[in-house]
């Protein structure tokens, strides 16, 4: 507690919009050094919040021969190479960044350091010493999916996304197709605020999908918000990255958390036994990595049987929420009866399907 | 469209537009005295944090809005030091008193991350305040109240009262009330404390009434819209209003456009990407500028020594 109040005692006085500052968690010559590059601050109660506890769950499970250090407020531009590099330099043999955004700043300087291995969190371009690694976070929305379409009275769901990036567009698309297996007739009114943080933003376009006659909202920006909105309203939402029921004790159904842990773990682990390579992983429930949270009272037994079959379903295999028929916003019909959408299709997706209406 | 559903959008909009009408007015009365201060959203973060710490500390929201202005006033007093005793260039020291309010909000907000306070919401009892109609008149924070009503106040100030005389005549020749007698200084302090008090006002409200809880950088922004609000205004306490609540009906009209489509109605709206209905507050923030400075009304109502040191010769 002590290191974390002078870090941020430092940032404060510092003065600097750029400046992060590195935490060490352990100091030990003969350890392996692992590095984190995180986009947001550790306390933000969502992405960076859940990626630092995968952090907390390498210390724990090999704090006897690996060491962390991690560096928050990196912003997604050309400011990350320096501090990916100052980490490098620092002795780290392998450096996880954690969003999207790092994606030729990781490129650019693992080309600098072939000894070193890096991890990519949802990207795409991979290099020798460069792997990446995802999480079928739309697993979970089939889940918020399933429960929305069956307790919705309106049959009007709200859908509150940051941009649309193939991971929000199959969040939306799952949830729709999830909730139209419980009621044909849902709809999904999505507004996308352009930005993955904006509290007043995020609570406003709440306030207006539930204007438009929306009675279950779900969230694809990261504060708790939207949830504190649909608990004055006496409605309902989900949680996103994090168990938010701390904020809307009623409102809160269940959430989607992102389990980084296990993932984190094996590849320390593989770098550790010098049988690291660079792989590509796409985890979901099955895995452990998507994970729901405990379901509110207020979710009917009926409800939490239908979404425990879907959550059963994706582990056991038997489920999968993008196995056709699926057709787009216009009635085309994108996927035949009995296909399954491919993992190539599902990463580069750009159309809504039906029932998802979006200004845009 | 019925009635329920235009007055539940009203409420919205109220609800954008009252945290930069607050931080708008304490920032107008400032640069009226001549100092630039480009602090708000710090000063607005510093508000947002002390509001939220003092309300979950006591669970009385009055102590809170009194710890939100005391908040913002003794973070504008930092970039009063600076500007007026030392003579730091304004713009500069307004920036960096934005980002320094920004990184000691967060170090204080530390400890208050993932705790929630009671909204300070509505002081009318439930059957005034939740009425699909009523709400209209009863269903805001008090803050709201005290908004609209430091609209007039501050006008009337401006207008007819000495004190407001002196901070206008401070603004536009500082050494003509200097030499009359008058302390530029002490009434540049006095202009910048109450711009800071407003401003974490408005910051209060959205960690106490918006969404009552603390996040980093959770007013995102509102700090400069309020900045830019000032000049959209001209300087004047009714066009401030104004422009408030229409940034606050384009914010709206931004988000009903994209949860609605426009579609049934005006197809061709429908392929306006998200983006251009993202930007349309700051698109027409440089509009109305344009508009309003080819009149020739922007240099004629902006205070003559905004932004300059007063450098007495003695």
């Amino acid at each position: 507690m002590t290191t974390l109040n002078r870090r941020s005692l430092m940032k404060a006085v510092g003065a600097a919009a750029t400046l992060s500052m590195v935490g060490t968690a352990a100091r030990a010559e003969d350890k392996i050094k692992i590095g984190f590059i995180f986009l947001g601050p550790i306390g933000d109660y969502g992405w960076t919040w859940a990626h630092n506890k995968g952090r907390e769950a390498i210390d724990a499970a090999l704090g006897d021969k690996v060491e962390t250090i991690y560096v928050e407020n990196v912003a997604e531009d050309a400011s990350a190479i320096p501090l990916i590099r100052d980490l490098a330099n620092q002795g780290c043999k392998l450096i996880f960044t954690c969003s999207y955004g790092y994606m030729e700043q990781t490129l650019t300087v693992a080309a600098e350091f072939p000894d070193v291995k890096f991890e990519h969190c949802t990207g795409f371009k991979r290099a020798d010493n460069v792997a990446t690694y995802n999480s079928k976070f739309h697993e979970g929305r089939a889940v918020l999916g399933t429960i929305a379409g069956k307790m919705s009275k309106s049959g009007t769901l709200g859908y509150l996304g940051s941009y649309k990036v193939p991971e929000v567009v199959l969040g939306v698309n799952a949830f729709a197709l999830a909730a139209q297996k419980q009621n044909p007739a849902a709809t999904v009114k999505l507004v996308l605020i352009d930005s993955w943080f904006d509290p007043p933003k995020e609570a406003a376009a709440t306030e207006t999908l539930i204007n438009l006659g929306c009675d279950i909202v779900t969230t694809h920006t990261d504060s708790p918000g939207p949830l504190q909105i649909l608990e004055q309203k006496g409605l309902f939402g989900f949680g996103q990255g994090a168990d938010m029921s701390a904020f809307a004790p009623t409102a809160h159904l269940t959430a989607i958390e992102d389990i980084w842990g296990p993932y984190y773990v094996q590849r320390a682990q593989a770098l550790v036994d010098g049988t690291w390579t660079s792989t590509d992983t796409w985890d979901g429930m099955k895995e452990g990595t998507v994970v729901i949270a405990p379901y509110n009272a207020a979710v009917p037994a009926d409800v939490v049987a239908l979404a425990d079959g879907v959550q059963a379903g994706y582990k056991d295999g038997s489920y999968d929420i993008f196995t056709g028929p699926i057709f787009d916003q216009d009635g085309v019909e994108k996927v035949k009866a009995g296909e399954v959408m491919t993992l190539e299709q599902l990463a580069t997706i750009d159309w809504f399907v039906k029932g998802v209406e979006s200004a845009s | 469209m019925s009635p329920e559903f235009i007055i539940a959008a009203i409420v919205t909009v109220v609800g954008l537009a009252t945290p930069i009408l607050l931080a708008g007015l304490g920032e107008l009365i400032t640069e009226k005295s001549g100092v630039l201060n480009l602090g708000v959203e710090g000063m607005m973060l510093m508000g947002a944090i002390c509001g939220f710490a003092a309300t979950a500390a006591t669970f009385n929201p009055w102590l809170g809005i009194l710890s939100a202005a005391a908040g913002g006033a003794i973070a504008s007093m930092l970039f009063a030091v600076l500007v007026l005793q030392l003579n730091s260039n304004q713009v500069a020291t307004g920036l960096a008193l934005s980002i320094f309010g920004t990184g000691l909000s967060s170090l204080i907000g530390n400890a208050f991350t993932g705790r929630i306070v009671p909204q300070f919401g509505s002081i009318f009892p439930d059957a005034l305040a939740k009425d699909p109609i009523w709400k209209l008149l009863f269903g805001y924070s008090p803050l709201v109240y005290f908004a609209l009503a430091m609209v007039p106040l501050t006008a009337w100030f401006l207008k007819s009262t000495r004190a407001g005389l002196i901070l206008r005549a401070v603004g536009e020749n500082d050494h003509s009330a200097h030499s009359i007698g008058y302390s530029v200084t002490g009434v540049r302090y006095a202009a910048i404390a109450f711009g800071g008090a407003m401003a974490g006002i408005g910051g209060a409200y959205f960690s106490m009434v918006i969404t009552p809880m603390w996040a980093e950088k959770m007013t995102a922004g509102r700090g400069w819209i309020a900045v830019a609000l000032v000049v959209f205004a001209g300087w004047r306490t009714g066009r401030l209003l104004a422009g408030a609540y229409f940034f606050g009906f384009l914010m709206w009209l931004e988000l009903f456009a994209k949860a609605n489509g426009f579609g049934n109605s005006l197809p061709f709206l429908q392929d306006i990407p998200s983006q251009v209905w993202a930007a349309m507050p700051y698109v027409m923030t440089i509009a109305a500028l344009t508009l309003i400075s080819s009149r020739g009304n922007v240099g004629a109502s902006a205070p003559a020594c905004l932004g300059k040191p007063f450098l007495p010769s003695t």
